[in-house]
Parts: C-alpha cells; sequence; structure tokens
C-alpha cells in the first residue's frame, strides 16, 4: 500500500497552500460578514428579504445621510414594482427570475434640496442571470453642492468588491462539480460531457423534494431533502459507472469513444429533464431568510450558508484524498494505474468509488447552485464549459488544481462583469481558457507530461 | 392520424437544403476527425462564423453574392488558425474543449446585445438572401413531383446547396487518394510514426483543420439560406448533431456524410411525426405535444450512445480504419 503513494505524494505541499489560502479567503469574507451583520442589525429588514434574485441600493447624499422615501421603479419580465428607501436609504425589489430587467430612479420623489448628481443616467440596465444579489447605485446630492460626494473610485471598488464576493461564492459551487470531473478524468482519462446533467439531476431532484416536505419545519426539511438528494446523486454516479463505463472498460473502448458515449448521455438526459421539469425556471425557497451585508456586497444567507457548506466540503475531500487509505489509493490510481493494480489496489473498485463521490458532490453542487440562481433544466450545461475550463485550467487530472481553476473562474466571470456585458461573462472565462494553454498547456498545478 | 403527411414529410427531408448543410458540414466533420483524428468539437461555431460572414457582407457592407461567399472563406480560415495555433500541438482532448470553447465564445459575441447594430443581437439577422435569389434562373412556378414539389427558389436553394455538398464529396475523394491524404491519414494512425518520415505534422493539421473548417462555413451559408440567422441555432446541440449523422453513415468514408445527414433527418421527422401525431390523436396521453417535441433529441443521444458503443464505423465504415485511436 505505502509503496504505492509515493509518486503521488507531490500533492499535499500543494495542498497545504492551497487549503491555507482558501481558508483565509473564507475567513475574510466571514469575518466581514459578522462585521456587516451587527452593523445592519438595528435598521429595519428591506423589503425582499428571502427572494431569490433582487435588486437593490443604497441611496444616500454622502457618508451617513441616507435619503428615506426615494422611489426607484422595476420594470420588465412581466413586473413592474417600486422599491422605496428605508431609514437606513436601502432599497431592494424582489425579481421573479433571471431575465433583463431596468430599474429607473424617480427624481421627484427625492427630499427637497437633493437631486441626482448624473441627471442623464437614472435608467439602468439589469441582466439577473447567475448573480442573485444586484446592487445599483444612484449617486445623489444636495443640490448645488459638490456633485460627486461619493467619487468613482469608490463606486468602482464597491462594485468590483461585490463582484469579488459572487466571484468566491460562484466558485466553491464550480469547484465542487469540478473535483468530480477531475477525479474522474485522472482516474479514467474520461472526459465526462454528462457531468453537467449530474449538476442538474441534483438541482431537480431536491427541487421535488423540497416541494414535497414543504409542510415541514425549517431545518428538518431543508436536512431530509439534502440527505436523499446526495443519496440520489452518489446512485447517479453509480449508475453511470456501472451501467455505461465499466462495460465500456472490459470491452475495451477507446476515450475518445468513451468521451462521445457521454455526449450522448448529456443530450438524452437534459431531454429527459426538459419533458419532466419543463423548460422555464423556478425558484426554490427552503424557507431561509435574511441578507448580509459583507462590506458594500449584499449577500443573502442562504448563499452564505452554501458557500461554507462548500468551503466545508471541500477541505473534506482534500482531507479524504490526502490522509484516507482509498483517498491514497484513488490518487495512486490517477497517477499510474497499472503501478496502483500491480500494488493490489482494486483499479475498479476505486473508480467505482470516484464515480460515487462525484456524483455525490456534482449533486451538492446542483443544489447549492440552484438555491443561488434558480433551477433550469439546462443549468448544468450551461457551466459544462466553465467546468472543463476550470479544470484544465488548474491542470487536467488534478483535483486541487480543479479547486484553484474553479475560483479563478468564478472570479473571473463575476468580476469581468465590472467592465464588460454581463452576457460576455461565460465568454470571457472561456477566452481565459485559450490564453492560458497558450503560455501553460499543463495549466496551474498540472504536470508537465500530461499534455503529451 | 395522417400517414400520407408524416410520410411525404419524413420522405422529403432527404433533398432538404438543411439536410444539405448538415452533410456539408459533417464532411467538414469528416476531414477533422475521420481521416486527421482531429476531434474538432467547434463545428457550430465554423458554422455560424459563416452564416454571419455572409449575412453581414451582404446587409451590412452591401456586397453581391459572390463576393460575400469569398468572406464567408476568408473568415473560416482566419477562425481555423486562431483555433488551431495554440491546440494543434496539444493533446486530443484540449482541442475538443478548445473548439467547443471557441464555438460558445462565437456564440456569446455574436448574441451581445452590444453588437446589436451588426449581429442583431439575441433576435438575429434576416433579409439578407434576395441577392442569392435574384440569381436564380429558373422561371417562377411550381415543379416536381410527390413530396418534391418546390417553387422555383425551394429548387434554386436545392440545387445550390446538393452541388456544394457533391463538389465537397469529390475534393474530399481526390484529396484522400493524393499523397496528401495518405499523409493526413498517416497522422490519425501514429503521429510520431509520420514525424519520424520528415513530415510537418503541425502543418498537415493546420491545413486539414482549414480545409474542414472552410466546409463548415459553407454549411453555415448552405443553412440560412432557406431561414433567418439565429445565434440560438448554433449551440453544441448542432455540433453533436453532426457528430451523430457522421458516426452513422461513417466517419471516413465518401459517402458516410451524405447518407447519414439524410438518415437523419428522415428518421428524425419520422419519429417526431409518428409521436406528435400519437400524443395529438390522444392515443398517448401522459405527453404535451411541446414535451413530444423534445423526444428526438432523447432519440439523437441515445443512438449517439448505441451507435458509438456498437458499430462505431457506421453503416460504409470498415472498422480498421476508424479505431479512435487517442
Amino acid at each position: 500500500m505505502r509503496l504505492a503513494v509515493p509518486p503521488a505524494l507531490r500533492m499535499p505541499r500543494g495542498l497545504t497552500l492551497i487549503v491555507a489560502t482558501f481558508v483565509a479567503a473564507v475567513a475574510m469574507v466571514l469575518g466581514l460578514g459578522v462585521a456587516g451583520a451587527s452593523a445592519t442589525s438595528a435598521t429595519p429588514a428591506p423589503p425582499a428579504e428571502g427572494a431569490q434574485f433582487t435588486v437593490g441600493g443604497i441611496i444616500q447624499a454622502g457618508p451617513g445621510n441616507p435619503i428615506e422615501g426615494a422611489e426607484v421603479l422595476v420594470e420588465g419580465n412581466g413586473i413592474e414594482e417600486t422599491g422605496v428607501t428605508g431609514a437606513d436609504g436601502r432599497w431592494s425589489v424582489a425579481l421573479p427570475g433571471p431575465g433583463e430587467y431596468t430599474a429607473t430612479l424617480d427624481p421627484d420623489s427625492l427630499p427637497e434640496g437633493i437631486e441626482p448628481t448624473q441627471p442623464d443616467n437614472l435608467t439602468r440596465q439589469v441582466n439577473a442571470s447567475t448573480t442573485s444579489t444586484i446592487n445599483l447605485l444612484f449617486p445623489v446630492g444636495e443640490e448645488g453642492a459638490a456633485p460627486v460626494v461619493r467619487d468613482e473610485g469608490a463606486l468602482l471598488a464597491d462594485r468590483i468588491w461585490t463582484q469579488v464576493v459572487n466571484g468566491i461564492i460562484f466558485g466553491l459551487f464550480l469547484a465542487l462539480a469540478a473535483i468530480g470531473i477531475s477525479l474522474i478524468f485522472g482516474t479514467t482519462g474520461l472526459n465526462n460531457f454528462a457531468h453537467g446533467e449530474m449538476v442538474t439531476f441534483g438541482a431537480i431532484v431536491f427541487w421535488f423534494l423540497s416541494a414535497a416536505f414543504r409542510e415541514m419545519a425549517f431545518p428538518l426539511n431543508v436536512i431530509l431533502a439534502g440527505v436523499i438528494t446526495l443519496v440520489a446523486s452518489g446512485a447517479f454516479g453509480w449508475a453511470q459507472d456501472a451501467g455505461i463505463h465499466k462495460p465500456l472498460r472490459s470491452r475495451g473502448v477507446k476515450l475518445v469513444q468513451a468521451m462521445i458515449v457521454t455526449i450522448g448521455l448529456s443530450l438524452a438526459v437534459r431531454y429527459v429533464f426538459v419533458i419532466i421539469f419543463g423548460t422555464g425556471d423556478q425558484t426554490l425557497n427552503v424557507g431561509f431568510s435574511g441578507a448580509v451585508d459583507i462590506g458594500a456586497a449584499r449577500v443573502s444567507w442562504t448563499s452564505v450558508a452554501s458557500a461554507i457548506i462548500s468551503a466545508v466540503i471541500l477541505v473534506l475531500v482534500g482531507l479524504f484524498l490526502t490522509r484516507t487509505r482509498i483517498g491514497k489509493a484513488t490518487r495512486a490510481v490517477s497517477d499510474n494505474a497499472s503501478l496502483a493494480a500491480a500494488s493490489g489496489i482494486n483499479v475498479d473498485r476505486i473508480i467505482r468509488i470516484v464515480w460515487v463521490l462525484a456524483g455525490t458532490l456534482t449533486g451538492l453542487s446542483g443544489v447549492l447552485y440552484g438555491l443561488y440562481r434558480g433551477v433550469s433544466w439546462d443549468m448544468g450545461f450551461q457551466i459544462l464549459l466553465l467546468l472543463f475550463a476550470a479544470v484544465t485550467l488548474g491542470g487536467l487530472g488534478s483535483a486541487f488544481g480543479a479547486l484553484v481553476g474553479a475560483l479563478f473562474i468564478g472570479l473571473a466571470t463575476e468580476v469581468s462583469a465590472v467592465w464588460l456585458p454581463n452576457d460576455l461573462r461565460y465568454a470571457i472565462a472561456l477566452v481565459i481558457l485559450i490564453l492560458v494553454l497558450l503560455v501553460r498547456p499543463q495549466g496551474f498545478l498540472g504536470r508537465k507530461e500530461r499534455i503529451g | 392520424m395522417d400517414w400520407g403527411t408524416i410520410l411525404g414529410n419524413a420522405i422529403s427531408q432527404i433533398a432538404s437544403p438543411t439536410t444539405a448543410a448538415y452533410a456539408l458540414a459533417a464532411i467538414g466533420i469528416s476531414v477533422h476527425f475521420g481521416y486527421t483524428g482531429l476531434l474538432n468539437f467547434g463545428q457550430a461555431g465554423f458554422m455560424a462564423i459563416g452564416a454571419y460572414a455572409f449575412a453581414i457582407a451582404t446587409l451590412g457592407f452591401g456586397w453581391p453574392v459572390w463576393a460575400a461567399l469569398l468572406m464567408v472563406i476568408l473568415a473560416s480560415v482566419v477562425f481555423a488558425f486562431i483555433l488551431g495555433l495554440p491546440t494543434l500541438r496539444l493533446r486530443a482532448d484540449y482541442l475538443a474543449i478548445v473548439t467547443i470553447a471557441a464555438a460558445e465564445i462565437v456564440r456569446y459575441v455574436v448574441s451581445t446585445t452590444g453588437l446589436t447594430p451588426v449581429t442583431g443581437g439575441a433576435s438575429g439577422l434576416s433579409g439578407f438572401s434576395g441577392g442569392f435569389y435574384a440569381l436564380n434562373p429558373i422561371p417562377e412556378g411550381t415543379y416536381g413531383f410527390g413530396p418534391f414539389t418546390y417553387t422555383a427558389d425551394g429548387w434554386w436553394v436545392r440545387i445550390v446547396g446538393w452541388t456544394l455538398v457533391a463538389i465537397a464529396t469529390v475534393l474530399v475523394w481526390l484529396l484522400m487518394r493524393s499523397p496528401w491524404g495518405r499523409v493526413v491519414k498517416g497522422i490519425r494512425e501514429d503521429e510520431d510514426a509520420v514525424r519520424s518520415l520528415g513530415k510537418n505534422v503541425y502543418s498537415y493539421k493546420m491545413q486539414s483543420l482549414v480545409l474542414g473548417g472552410v466546409l463548415g462555413g459553407l454549411a453555415g451559408f448552405v443553412f440560412i439560406l432557406p431561414r433567418a440567422v439565429q445565434p440560438g441555432n448554433y449551440g453544441t446541440a448542432l455540433t453533436f448533431f453532426i457528430y451523430t449523422l457522421l458516426l452513422l453513415g461513417g466517419a471516413a468514408t465518401v459517402f458516410g456524410p451524405i447518407v447519414g445527414a439524410m438518415i437523419f433527418w428522415v428518421v428524425l421527422s419520422l419519429s417526431n411525426g409518428i409521436i406528435v401525431g400519437l400524443v395529438e390523436s390522444g392515443i398517448v396521453s401522459f405527453l404535451t405535444p411541446d414535451q413530444a417535441g423534445q423526444i428526438r433529441f432523447i432519440i439523437v443521444g441515445v443512438a449517439l450512445m448505441l451507435l458509438v458503443i456498437f458499430r462505431p464505423q457506421g453503416i460504409f465504415g470498415n472498422k480498421k480504419e476508424l479505431s479512435f485511436s487517442v
């Protein structure tokens, strides 16, 4: 056993660094979160807490001078609602789902002597897609006073910070699914194009269960639905290996052929989802509400809890891979399957465990991502390329690389939205993928010989 | 259920311009995948490039048809170079991921709202085919028999589409019998062996990528003649459909792409007609007509899996020639 492991011992050193960075990032986010929460707890709750997609912001004429009663009209996607700022200057409007909206500040609703500092920029386009909480800033100031109270730089910094927080959360969800892809690729060499459907599977099963358990009290319904979803997702992974890939390996089917089989599976399963779920977007509401300020970013507690769950699970997966016998055997198989088999490791059993683990992690990623942006039949397929980009950037087959790659992709998609149109955010991640392949084809943590 | 209409619709798919476009794109993939062993998953991107190049050259620049067609070819060549430069030295699965990513980048870029004046954004472009139909030499009227009855314009688009398919087929057939074709097939079998014979493998792969890419771009042109350009049509599903029909016919065969495209569309239309017919006549009550329309995608997916597992060489293929050696 021990003899089989040394080739893969390179990873823990990388791991320590990654886990440290990662824990620091999460701690930073949470630390700021607690500080933000204590600051806002005394103020009245904005009207739209707990909704899946919200648009909102603070309207204030300078620091410590919030404007009460300012009205922002949000239109689009069949809604027309007005958000009114409270005593703390905050307003927010719940959106029915992803889509295009416009938000317009009504200048007449501002108190006497206060006017917008950008009178020709009162209508903003809002594109709700992956980010569930959208912050808008309508700068206002006293009439005739120095026009910009909060200067452009600070506004930009606020927007970037909001997107950084969103990017870390999104990256954590991606990481859960990307590690699944990476483990499967590492042990079998297979690029699994049906992985996106494993994400959707988790979200859809959870959606049905949370609807079925609607009558139950809050923590119990989520826990029960979550546990059943994870078991079902693990079974889905098991079924893919037992039903398709184990027989293909026994027949000696080549990897490209097996990859095209996963493409066929992806197509078939995706349209089974359409038939049972429909083409609409559904929101997941588990009865967990509230939001928290992390610096300038407003994040729902659901997202914070999801991010913490992802982080904990990722650390556990890291410990599993480095500390347990099965985890070490998994890395030995990734390193050299024949050598692992020769030293007494049951390679087929390890691959089966990897499929179940990947299914469970990916299903969890689907549940959390579904809570974050709603459930749709092709939600997993939409992020499949981001997952591949994460895995490729980190280094094909390196589980820890997948984590780094996923956080990088999450940040890149969200932060690029500060400067670029929202509908190009995924394109940016893919452009980065191609550019990185140009200069460092083996990815951040991959080994050079892997590129062949 | 009206069996006559269902059968007639299915049979008329054999000659439809969409079938021609799919066949042309599949010939491109057969050059990449079947003969050279390049795993190009971005053929939808080449088709999008071709379609938008033609539409923008016609609508935006007001160019005549021949100049717009040159634009299609030029844009496809440029896209092939952009795609090939970073990836052709890498392993096959990298090429697969990068090509699929590049095709998606194209789709995101043409559908972004910022480019609406040029590309029409999410709603796409239309009204670009006037110049093409003005070249139609066939006098007005309706010609043909049975399910193959079309207007003069219907005949014109079919004649042009299938002529392009025929030219591409002959060209690829001749090329693959030439010394160039033998080198390219050698790369598919064993890259290192070809390299050791002093051939520049990278350059041959690039030539193959450009050739198949231009065929993909022309397929995009044929694809849009009977319809508008819409970015939603160029998703990854399009590429996977083309792979399915190519594997159906046989990836490294002369007539595989054509017969594959015909069988693909006839079977798709037939099964869709039957399922929708069963639902509408109330025999199948657990599906709505909308859901019934999705079943064909499930059929394609399952067919792709079964084909690859049980008959990877397709209908015409020679099992020895296609060993998927990556």
